[in-house]
């Protein structure tokens, strides 16, 4: 039997046991760094190739995109143009649409409907975007074209308002978030000088939310930046330079995907376009988040 | 003595509150007396904020709360409490400084113009008038006027309980409640809202709720002694703490309990 | 500046008029957000209805579109599913265990912390050429069932990290130093103590990120998955011993929202049909499993009460 200053003594299997749980923790952690650092190396270095063969400034300033054609272009603004198109009118109705159900639920709602009806609206979050695609292909396409006859049957209108729509969630609950963490003694501070709701909410609770609000609006650029599927069922997948939402175009994330529903061998031209593609997407939405970033840290509100 | 020139601003008459089921407030009878301070004392818990929030009506803000009885402004006599008044409008007629200073996140300027605004007033040359004259009625103009348009987050704890006083001021209430407004601050910070507080009563009756007696008998007329949600005794100050009627006023006092 | 009280209930009645036309935009954005929802499962369902027999389940895709089925589609997110929960859950897991837990604060850390958040923001279709670059070429496995489960892996991770650190901070501090007190390890009580009490938690987090990777199309289609696929992937179960086979782990496959899209882009109408049937069984498995988490979330609050 052992005696109780035995059991207390120290024991190295153990203390080494500790330490091998927590570097096997770490490693896990640090995945998500490797992970990001992955896809820097990897977008780079499948690319590199293709600028070997069009410089950079014919790539940013060539305003067509056709490089699996024999007479290949490879200006990769008409898809910028459409993703920037798309996103534009998801935003326009995801901004204001999101802004507002943030607003009523956390100043107009009571606490009853706001449990019941939060979880509601966020399955709009959680269906899978190709049924958005379908949905706005089938659906709100040929709705639009009764109020348009000459709109085309794959147009960008109604891939961004689907869109938009998807991303009302991200947008309303980060703003609500950030809007409930304003204090209620700056409420009632304000409720005290006679406001209404409205104005409080307007005058105060948006304003002393306002970091939180610019992050739910980055947010939600980077999701409609980066939304494929909705895009390449709805909007057609033909690079098209406009600005024009009547009319159909690729987004750089639809053009991946229909390059990728080809045949794709390694190391060929469109192999290599594709992980261009997917360079500039991703220098696009960190453009957006350094600007989130910035603007949340100018912004931040101190209570 | 004082009492012939004195004026009925407001009466609580017959005063009960209910947090849901919970009776907060029992059967409370008040009088508030224009251009004089009435305070509130007791022990925590005792209901005084409880009180003090009826006459604006801030348990409003909250559900499952109600009040019963009356409160009476004179000379108009509306009954603050009355479902068919709205509690924007008592609000308007009602200041309220709070425990903690409240500033919003705006500047210093934003803050005292809000009430203006929110009344519709937008004149740039009425706001500046009356920001100047709020802000030097609340003694904080000359630490302010150069840096109006700096957040108001940016002064210190005192100062921004003098800005939410000015904000109270700039949109000349009839009555101005303070819900224990010093107890967040240090003691020159204190003497200095004390103080103001001193100056103001010139202007319209003051209710106040003070966890401190040294402040009650310092600043009010008139105090009012609430344990358990029942007024227990109420009168002029100078009374109350000489010599009081009832055994429970003089314990408290006293320090026996509490 | 006093106002008398007439102007004053004038003013007044002026402003609310504001407080009720907001309320009705409210109420209309709202209400408007949860049409597009019942409107488009009702539109699918409407499309959808005749083809949801059966054999709709139970057979492979076909050229004829009234004989087509899912049988390959569901067998094959089964499939990617349990190889995306198999790694995303004990890698998510860990990950928050050690950011919560563990983590000393430094430099390191903060960088692991801001990399989770950020990943959370890339597009999803940068995760597939992550994979096709890496898993599909470097790695050589191929256009799998197993480089399709890693990448939704990866692409969930930050959902299973971010859930995971919400449920273990829910666990009081005072739990922790209980265990401290007993003589416990930092394993010891974590794996405990702290790990079973947020238990419920984590498993929230695990279904809401799989719902999320089960609708994912682009970063599959972009790996290369094949949308026709007319067979099923090896069996696990063996009749010769061990019994048990990784062999489906390389097979090729197809996955439910894939075949979706797949008859969604044929241009005769009769496919869209299958496409609308098939968006249905998305749907309802997506919604099922939303419908779990926030079940599971609003029981785990009313259960606990530390």
């Amino acid at each position: 039997m052992n005696t109780p200053s035995n059991r207390l003594a120290y024991k190295p299997l153990r203390h080494i046991k500790e330490r091998i749980i927590e570097a096997g923790l770490f490693l896990a952690a640090f995945m998500s760094v490797a992970t990001t650092f992955a896809i820097v190396a990897i977008l780079v270095y499948e690319s590199i190739p293709l600028f070997k063969v069009v410089s950079l400034w014919t790539f940013l300033t060539d305003t067509q995109w056709t490089p699996l054609f024999d007479d290949a272009h490879y200006g990769i603004m008409p898809l910028v143009a459409g993703t920037m198109v798309t996103t534009a009118v998801a935003l326009a109705v995801a901004i204001p649409m999101g802004t507002i159900i943030a607003i009523y639920l956390s100043e107009f709602a009571s606490h009853k409907v706001r449990e019941s009806i939060k979880p509601v609206l966020e399955l709009l979050g959680a269906v899978p975007t190709v049924v958005y695609g379908y949905f706005a292909l089938i659906f709100v396409t040929p709705l639009l074209q009764k109020l348009m006859p000459e709109l085309s049957g794959f147009n960008m209108l109604s891939a961004g308002l689907v869109m938009g729509i998807m991303i009302v969630p991200y947008v309303s609950s980060v703003s609500e978030d950030a809007m409930r963490a304003v204090p209620m003694h700056i409420r009632e501070g304000s409720y005290a000088m006679g406001s209404t709701r409205f104005q409080t909410a307007t005058r105060v609770v948006v304003p002393g939310a306002f970091s939180g609000i610019a992050a739910a609006y980055i947010l939600g650029i980077s999701r409609a930046v980066g939304e494929t599927m909705i895009v390449a069922v709805a909007a057609g997948m033909q690079p098209n330079f406009t600005l024009n939402p009547l009319e159909p175009a690729a987004t750089i994330s639809s053009y991946i995907v229909q390059v990728a529903l080809g045949d794709l061998p390694h190391g060929s031209i469109g192999y290599q376009t594709i992980f261009a593609a997917g360079l500039t997407l991703m220098l696009m939405t960190l453009v957006f988040n350094v600007i989130g970033y910035w603007l949340s840290r100018k912004f931040r509100e101190v209570y | 003595m004082t009492e012939k020139e004195t004026i009925l601003k407001a009466e609580a008459r017959d005063l009960s509150f209910y947090y849901g089921q919970a009776k907060a407030l029992k059967n409370i009878s008040l009088p508030l007396y224009d251009k004089k301070v009435t305070a509130l004392i007791g022990p925590s818990g005792c209901g005084k904020s409880t009180f003090l929030r009826c006459f604006n009506r801030m348990h409003d803000l909250y559900p499952n709360n109600h009040y019963e009885g009356e409160i009476v402004l004179h000379p108009d006599n509306v009954n603050v409490l009355s479902d068919k008044v709205d509690p924007i409008e008592v609000r308007m007629r009602i200041s309220m400084v709070f425990q903690k200073p409240n500033p919003f996140p705006k500047s210093i300027y934003e803050n005292v113009a809000y009430g203006l605004r929110v009344r519709g007033i937008n004149k740039k040359s009425i706001l500046d008038e009356k920001v100047e004259e709020a802000l030097t009625n609340a003694a904080l103009w000359n630490e302010a006027k150069d840096r109006l348009q700096d957040l108001a987050f940016n002064l210190s704890g005192g100062q921004q309980q003098r800005l939410c006083i000015a904000r109270a001021l700039a949109i000349d209430p009839e009555i101005m409640l303070f819900d224990e407004p010093t107890s967040a601050l240090d003691p020159i910070a204190t003497a200095s809202i004390e103080e103001l507080m001193d100056e103001l009563k010139s202007r319209f009756s003051i209710l106040i709720v003070t966890h401190n007696m040294q402040q009650a008998a310092r600043v009010s007329d008139y105090t009012a002694f609430l344990y358990l949600g029942e007024l227990i005794e109420y009168n002029e100050t100078k009374k109350i703490f000489t010599n009081p009627d009832r055994k429970e006023t003089e314990d408290y006092i006293t320090g026996r309990f509490g | 500046m006093r106002f008398t009280l007439q102007e004053m209930r004038t003013m007044i009645a002026r402003h609310k008029r504001w407080d009720h036309i907001f309320g009705l935009v409210g109420m209309l954005c709202l209400l408007l957000g949860i049409l597009t929802l019942v409107v488009l499962f009702g539109q699918l369902l409407l499309q959808g209805m005749e083809r949801l027999t059966p054999e709709f389940f139970t057979s492979f895709p076909s050229r004829r579109a009234e004989n087509a089925g899912i049988l390959s589609a569901w067998v094959g997110t089964v499939a990617v599913m349990l190889v995306t929960a198999m790694t995303a859950v004990p890698l998510g897991v860990a990950a928050a265990v050690y950011l919560e837990e563990y983590a000393p604060r430094n430099w390191m850390t903060a960088i692991i912390e801001i990399n989770v958040t950020n990943l959370a923001g890339v597009p999803s279709i940068v995760y597939g050429l992550l994979a096709l670059g890496l898993f599909v070429y470097q790695f050589g496995l191929g256009q799998s069932i197993l480089s399709a489960g890693l990448t939704l892996a990866l692409l969930i991770l930050p959902v299973v990290i971010v859930a995971t650190r919400e449920a273990l901070r829910a666990v009081p501090g005072s739990i922790r130093e209980a265990a401290y007190a007993l003589g416990a390890t930092r394993w010891q009580m974590v794996s405990g103590h702290v790990l079973p009490y947020s238990s419920a938690g984590i498993l929230t987090g695990m279904i809401i990120g799989l719902s999320r990777a089960i609708g994912e199309t682009a970063p599959i289609i972009t790996i290369g998955a094949l949308t026709f696929i007319a067979f099923l992937p090896n069996s696990p179960v063996t009749t010769d011993f061990p019994f048990i086979s990784f062999k489906w782990l390389m097979d090729p496959f197809t996955v439910m929202p894939i075949q979706m899209f797949n008859w969604t882009s044929r241009p005769e109408e009769a496919f869209q049909l299958n496409a609308a049937a098939a968006g249905v069984v998305l749907l309802v498995m997506t919604l099922a499993m939303n419908g779990l988490a926030i079940w599971l979330r609003y029981h785990l609050r009313k259960k606990i009460k530390w």
